[in-house]
């Protein structure tokens, strides 16, 4: 600093020693900046969450503990008599295997079948767009109407699909009966709504796989069915994880459907298609009113989808690394050859 | 130092002026806001009702915009819910939450009563020597609360009678005459067992069978019965003990009366359709039901009513209008609530709707008693159910464990009736473990 001048008034001379402060503030700004502000920009999700998610999950935690009725509100500390309750309740059995029948009624073909279909659109296609728009037209459908539109199909004396089986000298289907002919039925509109969406997904990453691979593939002689299995599905990895854990959650949440399946939506006379979020809705906002142990419910639920997570979670990885890179115990093996060909050699 | 002193005043100045303002706002408000809210309603401070209602109440823009000759400050808007689950759902729920949120007056079924009584302090007390005798003691009965307290005022009222097909009695050789039907199922004395004997005259001649649904026909004998599920105290009889409700299932699932039965869910797919098929003869109709039977006959003719109903009289159905005590306006609530249960009202919300009105001035009306339906054979409605609204003699007594005692029973009946999935014995022995399975 050799050009300050001694005789300049105190104003200018003033801010010079802050000069020096200022860069250092400035350069811990930007290191701040570096370090802070990934966070910052993620932040309004994660307050969000707090606020919208994980508050009520543990309020509803605090609810499950308590006697709670929905309009005398709040009674004594019961501890965990809410769950022991629900365990005792042989419709919650009913619930979940009914959850779990439907879930796997839906889940499974939708994936399979989303693949199928984005394998199909990421072919050269004439009028991309609209055969791409026309499979997630179903998506569009309120779930209430698909309720009401399958519901005609699916009745059991007028139905139209009842009439399509006796026509071809089949017995007809008593649909809201037999528990699994319901949950058939409830799967099909879950299937109708939500593998159009997930083919669009699967299309999307399908998009991203790079051509060369493909035209690797045909210059080694594969066939499309080849390409399909051991290019298009390890390159879309990640998205099938992704696409079967969300298809997960949602089918183990799945209401609308059961819920307009009948006039009463109780779930059928004998329990036959009640699940789980239909069994908590009943339990804590029809009929009984019992908040305490819906919430008991809720969190049975949350974890139940918590732990079925995971284990789709780890049964996927593997599966996909099997086709992808090497597994740990192929680099072992690997290896062990390798050094038996040097003992050897 | 000028320079802040004078900035100091002028925010000073700024904040007094401004708590001035406010004081001399609440100044003015207070004694508004108590006008309004007062016993009177009379204010002349402009306000806005809120009216919720659900499927199809008779309340028009135009009816609701009336109320504004007598009270020129109030505004009346209405919201309605598709659904009464709906609206059910919003009720209980914003109850629960302390009331914010709600209508300033707030629709409810019959149906909710047992609950509702329960929480009679979230409501205002309806009493009043205006409203004194205006309903028949079944109707407000399930709305008092313990201490006596009433939480709803009637609108309208399902009196039950027999709606049939003209065309299919005459195909299998009975009288088609609403007068001469009305004798042949018992006239003033009529039993279920005259009902169901005659439906065994038609069920050999015919191919269509003679009523639509058991549940029905249960739900009908159960409405028969002051104390279905409970004691008066409101102790819950065990189901295995209920010799009441074990009749009333004998006698629907029994042979005999299953022989008659379409075997269906009313509302469901089937029983829409079972419509336009010639799918069954009678039906037990309250005056509401009227409207549906319409809309899903579309093109059938031959409908009519009988003024008759087995086992005396039946009331199925039918709502009040309540009023929330959170409200801000509550007590000019009330005096609209009033206003739209009145005689005139229920009369045109009856011309409106087909609601059948509860109060028993309105019953004298002509414009209720000359009332005629063209679609079931211009069969005088107003008149029949008329008579049968005077039949009702029992009021069931619904506490708060009715319905899911209900459930268990209406469940069974469904496997029998509906489904066949499982024989009368087996299917009791399962609402018997539904029971035991609530833990009440």
């Amino acid at each position: 600093m050799p050009v300050k001048s001694p005789v300049a008034p105190e104003d200018e001379l003033d801010p010079l020693p802050p000069k020096t402060r200022r860069v250092g503030f400035s350069q811990t700004l930007s290191r701040w900046d570096v370090k802070v502000s990934p966070y910052l920009y993620i932040s309004p999700f994660f307050i969000l969450f707090l606020i919208t998610g994980l508050f009520p999950i543990l309020y509803t935690g605090y609810v499950s503990v308590h006697q709670w009725q929905m309009l005398q509100g709040q009674g004594d500390f019961v501890g965990f008599k809410n769950f022991t309750d629900v365990f005792g309740q042989p419709d919650f059995w009913k619930s979940l295997r009914n959850t779990f029948s439907i879930f796997l009624l839906s889940s499974i073909p939708q994936v399979i079948a989303a693949i199928l279909i984005a394998a199909l659109l990421d072919q050269n296609l004439r009028a991309k767009t609209f055969w791409r728009m026309g499979v997630l037209l179903p998506y569009v459908v309120a779930p209430v109407a698909v309720g009401l539109i399958f519901g005609r199909l699916f009745a059991d004396q007028s139905g139209l699909i009842n009439s399509w089986l006796t026509a071809i000298g089949l017995p007809a289907v008593q649909w809201h009966v037999s528990p699994l002919a319901s949950h058939f039925a409830i799967a099909t509109m879950v299937n109708f709504r939500w593998t159009g969406y997930n083919a669009l997904i699967f299309l999307a990453a399908m998009q991203a796989v790079p051509r060369e691979l493909y035209e690797a593939a045909i210059i080694d002689g594969a066939g499309r069915v080849r390409q399909f299995f051991s290019v298009t599905i390890p390159q879309i990895r990640a998205t099938v994880i992704f696409i079967v854990i969300t298809s997960t959650i949602g089918g183990l949440q799945i209401f609308d459907e059961p819920r307009v399946f009948d006039s009463t939506g109780q779930g059928g006379a004998s329990r036959q298609w009640l699940t789980m979020t239909l069994y908590l809705y009943n339990t804590g906002w029809s009929g009984q009113y019992n908040l305490g142990r819906a919430a008991a419910i809720a969190w049975l639920l949350f974890l139940l989808i918590l732990a079925i997570g995971m284990v789709n979670f780890f049964v996927t990885q593997r599966i996909a690394t099997g086709s992808g890179a090497p597994s740990k115990r192929e680099i072992k093996a690997a290896k062990q050859r390798y050094d038996a060909q040097r003992k050897s050699a | 130092m000028r320079k802040t002193t004078r900035k100091f005043l002028a925010v000073t100045a700024g904040v007094a002026s401004v708590a001035l303002l406010a004081t001399a706002c609440s100044g003015d408000e207070d004694p508004g806001d108590a006008t309004s809210g007062g016993a009177t309603g009379d204010s002349s401070k402009p306000i806005t009702l809120t009216v919720a209602t659900f499927n199809n109440f008779g309340y028009t823009d135009e009816l609701l915009a009336e109320y504004k000759k007598t009270h020129p400050n109030v505004t009346v808007k209405q919201t309605v819910a598709a659904k009464s689950e709906d609206a059910r759902t919003n009720l209980t729920t914003k109850l629960a939450a302390g009331g914010a949120g709600l209508a300033d007056v707030e629709a409810i079924e019959i149906d909710w009563l047992p609950e509702l009584v329960q929480s009679g302090d979230k409501f205002l007390d309806l009493n009043s020597d205006e409203v004194k005798d205006r309903w028949l003691e079944f109707k407000t009965k399930p709305a008092t609360t313990a201490d006596g307290k009433l939480i709803g005022y009637g609108t309208d009222v399902g009196p039950e009678a027999i709606c049939y097909r003209s065309d299919l009695f005459k195909a299998a050789g009975l009288p088609t005459d609403r007068a001469e039907v009305a004798e042949l199922l018992g006239g003033e004395n009529a039993t279920w067992d005259d009902y169901f004997k005659v439906g065994k005259t038609f069920a050999d001649k015919s191919d269509s069978a003679w009523f639509d649904s058991a549940g029905a026909i249960y739900q009908a004998l159960i409405n028969q019965q002051e104390f279905a599920y409970e004691n008066a105290d409101g102790s819950v009889v065990p189901l295995a003990d209920n010799t009441t409700a074990q009749e009333a299932y004998n006698t629907v699932t029994s042979d005999e009366v299953q022989a008659l039965s379409a075997h269906l869910g009313q509302w469901s797919e089937d029983w829409t359709a079972a419509f336009q098929k010639d799918g069954f003869a009678t039906m037990l109709c309250p005056a509401w039901m009227t409207g549906p039977i319409e809309q899903n006959s579309g093109g059938i003719t031959g409908w009519d009513v009988a003024d008759v109903f087995p086992g005396g009289g039946g009331n199925w159905g039918g709502s009040y209008l309540t009023v929330p005590a959170a409200g801000a306006n509550a007590e000019a609530a009330k005096e609209l609530a009033a206003w739209l249960t009145s005689p005139e009202i229920q009369i045109k919300a009856f011309e409106n709707a087909g609601t059948f009105p509860s109060q028993t001035e309105a019953l004298q009306d002509p414009a209720l008693t000359g009332a005629k339906n063209a679609f079931f054979n211009d069969a005088p409605v107003g008149e029949i159910f008329g008579n049968r609204y005077a039949a009702i003699k029992v009021t069931p007594f619904k506490g708060p464990n009715y319905f899911s005692v209900h459930t268990t029973v209406t469940d069974a009946i469904t496997k029998v009736d509906v489904e066949q999935s499982a024989d009368a014995q087996t299917a009791w022995q399962g609402a018997l473990d539904a029971f035991g399975a609530l833990g009440l």
